[in-house]
Parts: structure tokens; sequence; C-alpha cells
């Protein structure tokens, strides 16, 4: 298609040519069409998505208002992709401006691009609420002629791909005639990305593949030490992740949760006896740090980086030729994305090596690599119609000028995410906005939203477009406190505790579990917490070298749908545990002999007395949210039932629960029946019940009420004032549930939680699944399969120093025990 | 209540009700603290709109107290109310609660900094403090000379004890042998640890009853964290 001579001349200058998806795209684009292309990473994904626009404005001429609005998801990759622009801009001298808006664009230059728009305007969703809420962006978006919606895939996936979403649905009707072009990474389901695209009913938009990489190469890392039995910290490999560290020119080290990072970093940096450079980085630490970290990498200052999925997205940091990841990638899709982190060239091959951190996720794993291989996807599908994100869109509507309820709701009905939005759900988030929503109609008077003689609804007051624009947005994040490092001195023979500098951040609760004296790993060292002051924590450096470090709170994402059945098809196949290390081989095996080895379409409920204690031990694979909710829903039966449950534990592969009774003699007796046991039923009032009274069910409120606007953000410097003004959301949600159960916000808390935090959903699913499909085992004592998660109740219930001794004596026991070839 | 605490002071006995309401059997009197009436509404000219149902949860659980302690007398600490417009912002069916409630008791609302002059037509008397016995009552904990007894509010005390290695927080009564804080009875109002500077040279060797799920219990100030 047509491609203008001078960037023809700029491809073969540099002895390229333009790819096939990259003229297919312009195609489109000059049809006016929106379109989709998934390409792996590397693959001129972005050029593709800039060249319909660079052309068109070289044509047209610039500063003709904005013609194209680039959105991506992180603020530092924005500028970047800004900065990577430049160069062909500036090579093919192509009359082109662009500029960046984030949360960080000062204030001038906000008034600036008001003024004197950038043709091309490279920013992040957020900022795309707040454009459409100006007053005046009908006049700056009027001439705009396409949108480049950028890693799409994972932005649908979460709020701030509804609210985006929504915000496009006001670009079109500002700008009715620009297209979007969406530029994501392989998912499970492309069809609905086309669909997300386009306005409802209208024709889902066209997909261009990209050219595929070269298929990555990826081992498992068959250690010589023995695999541990249970637990993440992945330690005993520390000395051959070193190894191909120093093999590596560039490696980065991906694991699962910030504490993980922060072990594996120390652990790294004790075993580095080259003094090779060694980085860390993950979401609580400064900014300025890790802008640091970035940088030294893209100069090759580095040899590797301990990091979390701060790394995953943008663009290239440096020439990463090797990924590790610790502890298993619980998806596939997951696991490529990471692994495409290295060798960011398409004809060469990602190198990738796994490192699981025990047993069952050697499995795991295992499952990761098969589906790897034959690049199976396990991307989630996109998060569709959240009344907390309208909510928040009706404000930014209002605060742009008033409007009319009726043609609001076809604007937003238009998005793909609202599709099956009715007019009475619509109605009341109406109502929620203006009033609050309650049956008690309190608030007529101060309404946020006035109807006007015209029949338009306008903004009660310009406070609230004030207060809107401080508290937009969909992250919430946890509270977090700072953390300096304090120095100690003595002043007249008492211990004063000094603030330094800042090392970064961390979560309230993880705070409000410490004593003063207690040792904690933070930013890669080992800290004494000193106490609280006005600014947050106080911490000095330890020589402690056992701290008492952020317990395992488990990884941010539970174990994919898609790895879970695999890992239970193998499980199932004998003749695939050929493949697998020989420890964890004669671990199965012997599970066969002193157990059983469930069916692919079966769940194993094991049965044992141990010590003065019986067990039930389960096997679901559903991941440790879903197993957590579960555990909660049987303790209550079993309680019902006379069984005296004392507590479970969950982990991402199995659940167990101990109790005073003999569960075995109830079942043989007839007094219960496992089948009635897990019958879908408790999904009904016992779900209703607990997640009620759950903690998990206040945070989720907490988030969707800042989200909707009824309470505010603590805005940073302003603290002390927001903690006075602020009521506690869980004192709201306790008196609200009691008065108002129907509430539109205790809605969209429980559809997040059934989502997310409690994972009802897929325990739903479960329970189907395994209807008349529970294979029992009464057994005289612990099978092999059942160690690791009694290893992690004993985990659980102890923690501190000098127990560690103690715990391993325990674990040898337990696991001579279930061994024993008897 | 299954088995009630006793905090004594100057030889007058006070059970701590796990509503957070303090019950003087000798006097029959029901004592209650920072009810903040109306806090809900306080904010809605801001356009911050949280749920109005926080005085009638406030007012229904007052109801439940009284009905298991059947006192003769009731007197609110103050900050009753949570700002001077409260009385103008209350709902019908709750204000006419609150006078049902009154009407049953002899009732005494002591002034607070969040309601100087309390409204006047709710029932019962307005006064800035008043004594019980030998123990004075006010709103403000003031310093106290050898022999004096206080029972006050304002400070919305917490207390956060560490047990098999979790952190327990809840609303506590505070007290020593002279002085008791209590906790904030209204439903939005927040609390403050015994263990922060506000609470500093009020007490000597104290203890806490906190306020459990479904118990009062009480630690001695070794155990407060």
């Amino acid at each position: 298609m047509s491609l203008p001579q001078r960037f023809l001349d700029w491809f073969s200058a540099r002895g390229w040519a333009p790819r096939a998806h990259q003229l297919r795209v312009l195609d489109h684009a000059q049809h006016r069409e929106s379109v989709l292309l998934i390409s792996p990473t590397g693959g001129g994904k972005t050029l593709a998505g800039f060249l319909p626009s660079l052309a068109e404005i070289t044509e047209r001429g610039s500063g003709e208002g904005i013609h194209t609005l680039y959105v991506s998801p992180l603020k530092a990759l924005a500028v970047d992709i800004a900065r990577n622009l430049e160069a062909p801009i500036a090579e093919m001298g192509l009359p082109v401006i662009v500029e960046t808006r984030t949360g960080d664009t000062p204030h001038s230059k906000r008034v600036r691009q008001r003024q004197k728009p950038p043709d091309i305007l490279i920013t992040t969703p957020e900022q795309v609420s707040l454009l459409v809420a100006d007053p005046h962006a009908a006049h700056l978006l009027k001439g705009m002629r396409t949108v480049i919606l950028d890693e799409l895939h994972a932005m649908v996936t979460s709020k701030r791909g509804v609210l985006l979403s929504l915000a496009l649905t006001r670009v079109q009707a500002l700008a009715p005639n620009a297209i979007r072009i969406g530029l994501s990474a392989t998912v499970a389901d492309p069809d609905a990305l086309r669909a997300w695209l386009v306005p409802t009913g209208e024709k889902p938009a066209p997909l261009v593949l990209g050219q595929p990489g070269a298929r990555p190469e990826i081992r498992i890392l068959s250690s010589v030490e023995r695999v541990p039995w249970s637990g993440h910290s992945s330690i005993y490999a520390i000395p051959e992740i070193y190894d191909e560290i120093r093999k590596a020119r560039m490696t980065l080290v991906f694991v699962n949760t910030r504490s993980q990072a922060e072990l594996v970093f120390q652990a790294l940096w004790e075993a580095n006896d080259d003094n090779l450079p060694i980085a860390l980085h993950h979401g609580s630490l400064d900014v300025g740090q890790r802008r640091k970290v970035e940088a030294a990498m893209g100069e090759g200052r580095l040899r590797a980086v301990v990091c979390t999925s701060t790394l995953e997205l943008g663009i290239d940091w440096g020439d990463v030729d090797l990924v590790v990841h610790v502890g298993a990638p619980k998806g596939s899709s997951r696991l490529l994305q990471r692994i495409g982190r290295s060798n960011h060239k398409l004809d060469l091959p990602s190198q990738a090596l796994l490192v699981p951190s025990n047993r069952f996720e050697v499995l795991e794993c295992q499952a990761a690599l098969q589906a790897a291989e034959v690049n199976a996807q396990d991307t989630e599908y996109p998060m569709v119609l959240k009344m907390d994100v309208l909510a928040q869109h009706i404000l930014c509507r209002a605060c742009a000028g008033p409007f009319r309820a009726d043609e609001l709701f076809a604007e937003v009905s238009s998005a793909w995410t609202y599709r099956k939005l009715t007019r009475e759900e619509f109605d009341k988030a109406i109502d929620y906005v203006a009033t609050g929503g309650y049956a008690l109609r309190a608030y007529e008077r101060y309404a946020k939203l006035k109807p006007q003689g015209d029949g338009t609804l306008r903004l009660a007051h310009p406070r609230l477009a004030m207060a809107y624009r401080l508290n937009m947005g969909t992250i919430v994040e946890d509270e977090m406190l700072k953390v300096r490092l304090a120095h100690v001195k003595r002043r007249l023979g008492k211990r004063v505790v000094v603030g330094g500098r800042v090392l970064g951040e961390v979560e309230e609760w993880f705070v409000s579990q410490l004593t003063v004296g207690q040792t904690f790993v933070f930013a890669g060292e080992v800290l004494r917490f000193e106490g609280l002051d006005e600014f947050g924590v106080l911490a000095s450096r330890s020589n402690d070298r056992e701290p008492m470090v952020p317990s395992y709170q488990g990884g941010k994402f539970p174990l994919s749908t898609y790895l879970a059945e695999r890992v239970r098809q193998m499980l199932a196949d004998p003749l695939s545990w050929n493949g697998l290390p020989p420890q964890v081989r004669a671990w199965l095996s012997l599970q066969r002999f002193r157990s059983v080895v469930p069916k692919a379409d079966e769940m194993l409920v094991e049965t044992f007395p141990r010590a003065d204690k019986h067990y039930m031990v389960c096997y679901p694979f559903e991941g440790r949210l879903a197993h957590q909710t579960l555990g909660m829903l049987l303790t209550r039966r079993l309680e019902r039932a006379g069984l005296q449950p004392l507590g479970f534990v969950a982990s991402e592969y199995a659940l167990v629960i101990w109790m005073v009774r003999d569960l075995s003699l109830a079942v043989a007796s007839g007094r219960i029946s496992l089948g009635r046991l897990f019958d879908e039923d408790m999904m009904g009032d016992d779900l209703e019940a607990w997640m009620a009274e759950s903690a998990l069910m206040k945070r989720t409120f907490r988030n969707a009420a800042i989200i909707a606007g009824l309470i505010e953000r603590r805005q940073p410097g302003k603290e002390k004032t927001a903690r006075q003004m602020t009521v506690n959301t869980d004192l709201i949600y306790d008196v609200l549930r009691t008065h108002q159960p129907d509430h539109l916000l205790l809605r969209a808390a429980w559809d997040d939680a059934a989502d997310g935090l409690i994972d009802a959903h897929r325990l739903g699913a479960m329970l189907r699944r395994i209807k008349g499909q529970i294979l029992h085992k009464p057994l005289d004592t612990v099978s092999p399969l059942s160690v690791p998660i009694l290893l992690d109740i004993s985990r659980e219930s102890v923690y501190g120093e000098g127990h560690d001794a103690l715990l391993a004596e325990a674990a040898n026991a337990l696991i001579d025990e279930a061994m024993r070839l008897v | 209540m299954s088995r009630s605490h006793r905090i004594t002071l100057s030889g007058v006995d006070f059970v701590p009700h796990l509503s957070g309401a303090l019950f003087a059997p000798d006097f029959e009197a029901l004592l209650v603290a920072d009810l903040h009436l109306e806090k809900g509404t306080s904010l809605a000219r801001r356009g911050v709109h949280l749920p109005p149902y926080d005085t009638r949860e406030s007012l229904l659980q007052l109801q439940a107290a009284i009905e298991e302690t059947q006192p003769r007398r009731l007197i609110f600490l103050g900050d009753s109310f949570h700002d001077g417009g409260a009385r103008e912002r209350i709902d019908a069916a709750d204000l006419a609660l609150l006078r049902a409630i009154t009407a049953v008791a002899e009732t005494v609302w002591i002034t607070g900094n969040h309601d100087p002059s309390p409204p006047q037509d709710v029932g019962g008397i307005i006064i800035e403090e008043m004594a019980l016995g030998p123990v004075t009552l006010r709103h403000h904990p003031r310093m106290l000379r050898d022999g004096e007894a206080e029972i006050s509010g304002h400070l919305h005390p917490a207390a956060a004890i560490h047990a098999r290695g979790h952190r327990i927080r809840c609303r506590c009564f505070i007290a020593d042998a002279q002085r008791l804080i209590m906790p904030a009875f209204g439903s939005y109002t927040g609390a403050l640890n015994v263990r922060s500077e506000a609470f500093d040279g009020l007490f000597g060797d104290f203890n806490v009853w906190m306020i459990g799920e479904k118990a009062v219990h009480r630690f001695p100030a070794a155990q407060v964290r």
C-alpha cells in the first residue's frame, strides 16, 4: 500500500523493508478502519501503529490539532516511546511534533498543549479520562484521526481498561472520524479484543497478525540440590542461578512477589564472589532508584536484575540474553511475555530457565514449558461492566459540561464493555453519583448533579471537578508508608532515632505486624524496625542474618485454569513423569504405591489420622484464593456436621483441614457423604454469610468506594487533614450492609470479590467439575502428596527466630513417615 | 453479659458494656461517650455522600444497651452531635427514635468540643460537667488532684495486643484507680491507640477493657502494644 517515498527511502537506507503486517495495518488505516495487530515483542509493533499517522501528518501538515492519541499503560513507557519515535521523525525530516502528557506533566505544559496541541500526544489511560473531562476537550479533539492503544492485552483485563473503554466513547463522540489501532501481545481470545476495539453493533476490527518469533528455548533447572518439599524461596538454587548469571551477558531474574525479590536478591549478593553488578527492581522501591536501575540496564552496566512484574511490559532496557523465572510462572501467557524480554530480536530464540521452588512447582513448570512450546495462551477475558467505574465516568462526563442522561446512556452502551448495561442500572448509577443512591434521601439538597430547566444534568459546583481530578483513576494502592533509614544516636543517655534517606514504601498492614526491634528485609538490606514517626517507618541497618521477612502472601496471580488442567493431566499419566527430575518422579511413584494417583477428571480426597488429630487433604489445583474460600466453606459444614474442625491451610494446589473427629470413620459409617460435603450448594447461603463478615470483602469495598468517589484518596502531604475528614471504610461497610444491603457499591464490591480475592466463580466451576468424581482414599497415615501442604501448616503457625531448627526437625519426621516403604 | 467486668473508681463500681457504654449499677445510670450523631451527613456539603445510616445504627445499638441494663438515668459525655447542624440534618424517623430513647430515662447531655450547645428539643438537660457520687463526669479529661476521680471521653481510645503472631486492635475502656476514659460509641467514629502521645501523662498503672466481637476482655498495661 502507499507509503510516501521518503518513508521507503528511510527503510531502504537501513537495509530494511516495511514488514507485511506494518503495510496491512497501514492499509486498514488508510481505509479508515479500526484494526487489531497481534504480534510478539520485537516485531516492529509500535512502528506499525505509528506509520499510518506519520504518513498522514506528513501529507496534511503539522499544527492542525491533535492528530493521534497514543495510549500506553505505563507512564515510563510513554516517555520512552516518545523518545524512540523522535529518531525516525528526525531521520526522515518529518514535520511531526510529538509530546507526552502523564501525571508528571507540569500544569504550564498542559496549558500550552491546549493552546498549541502537538500532532501526536502520548499518554496513559487515566489521562484520556482527564482529557475528556476538560470542558475544552471538544475543541482539542475535534480533528483527531487516530487512537493507538498499546499493550491492549494488558489493559483490558483490569478496571483501567474498563475506564479507558468509557473514555474512548467520549473521544468517539468528540472525534467521530477517529479510528482505533490496537496493539497487543498474543492472547487466548483475539475476537474479544476485536470487538472491544469498536463500538457495539459494528463489525469487529479486522485482525492483523505479526510474524511469529523464533521459538523460545526453555529449560527447567535440574538441580543437583534436593528440590524442597514446600515453600517459595528457591534459596536452594541460588548457586546455580548465580552460575547462569555468570555465563550470560545480562540476565533478568523474574519472581512473583516483592518479598521473594528481596530474598533472592539478598541470597544472590551473598553468593556474589565475583562482585557482579546485580540490581533489584520492584514496585515498592523509590521511583528514583528504579529509574537508576533502568538506566544502568540500558547502558549495559548491569549483569542481572531481580525483578517482579514491573519489568514485564514495555520497551527494552538493555541487551537481555537470559530470563530466569524463579517460582512457577502461574500462566502460560505470563511466562511467554516474560521470556520475551530476552533476545528482543525476532530471529533469535529467547533463552529462559525455570526454577521451581518446590515439588508441585516442578509439575507446574513442566506444564508451563509444554504450554509455551505450543504457544498456548491463557490470558484473561477482558473485564466488563463495573458499576464503580461507570460512576466515576459519569462524574467525568459532568465535569466536561451539562449532559442529557439519555445521550450518555447511549454513549456508554456503545462501549463493548457496557453493551449489556440496562437502563435501570444506568439510572441507579446516575442517582448514586448525584445523591449517593440511598433509600434515605438525605442528600437531595447537596446533590452533585442538578437537573436544569432544559432537561440536562449539571455539576453542582466547580469544586467537584477539582475533587474528581484529584481522585480519579482505578488503581487503588494498599495504604503505603515510607521507609526511611534511621540513625540511632545517644543523647543524654537516651536512645534517639533520627530519620534519613527514603528507601521506599511498604504496605501499612505489614508495618502493623512489626514491633520495635524486629528485623525485616527491605531494599536488599536487613533492617531493624525502630518505630514510626509522622513521615512513616524508621528503620536502621541490622547485622541480623535471619530476618523476620514479610510472610509470603502468595502471588498476585493464581495458577491459571489452563495450567491447572495440564498439571492434573500430567499427574494422572505416569508415562509423562519421565521428563521429571528423579526425586519428583520417586515422590509421585511412592504416592501411587502408598495412596493413589487421581485421574485427570477426578479430585482426590485423602483422610488420615496424625498425632491426636484427623486430617482431610484434597487436591483441586485451582489456586490459593479458590482453595481458601473452599476451606472457609468446608470448615463451616464440618462444624455443623459435628466433626469439630480446628483449622485449615490452602496452597495453590491443595487444601488441608484438620479436626478432632475421625472423618474416615464418619464417611465409612455413612454419617457423612463427601459428595454432599463438596456439593455446589455451598456457594449459596454459606458463601453469603462468610463473605459478609470477611476482611477481604472490606478491602474490596474500600477499593470500589474510592473508585466510585464515595470517599477521597489520601493526598500526599495532606494525610493529617485527610485522616480527620475521612471515615474508616470498614465502618461504612458495616453500616451500609445493615441498612441498605442492595446498595450499588455493595453489589460492586461483591462482584469484584467473586472474581478476585474470593475467586468464587472458579470455585463454582470446580465444584461442578468434580461432581461424582471424588476419589476418596482413607489412609492410616500421611501420604507423600500431602507432605507439602502439611509442611505449610507449621510454616504458617510458627514464625520468628530460633524456630528453624525446630521446623526442620519436624519436617524431616513428617517426610520419613510419608516415605516409609511399609 | 455473661461474665461482667468491674472497674472501680473512688469506691464506685462501673460495668463496661459490650456496646461501648458504661453502666453504674449503684446509680442505675448508663454512660455513653462520643456518639457523634450525623457524622455521616456532615461532609455532604463538600460532596462526600457517606451512607446516612450511622445515626440510626448508633441509636439502635444504644436502644439495645438500654434494653439490657434498664437504666434510670442516661448520661452522654459530650460530642453526642457531630456538629451544630446535626439537629437540622437528622432524619425525622431517627429524631423520633432519639426522643423515644430520652423519654425512657432521665437524660443529661454533657457538652463537648463538637457540641458546645447541643439541641434543646431532644429531651434531657444540658450541662458542662456533673458529679456521680464522688466521680466527676466531663467530656475532656483534666489533670486530677489526689483523691479526685473522673470519667471522660473525647480521646476515642483503642488498644492493641499481640497474640500468636497476630496484632489485634479494638476500641477499649482505659482506666487506673483515678481515671476512666470511655470508647467512642458512634458508628463512624475512628479510634486512637492508647500508646499515642495524646494519652501521655494521663494514667499510672492502667488496665484496658478491649471490646471484642462477643465479650469485653481486660488486659494489664504490660500487654498493651
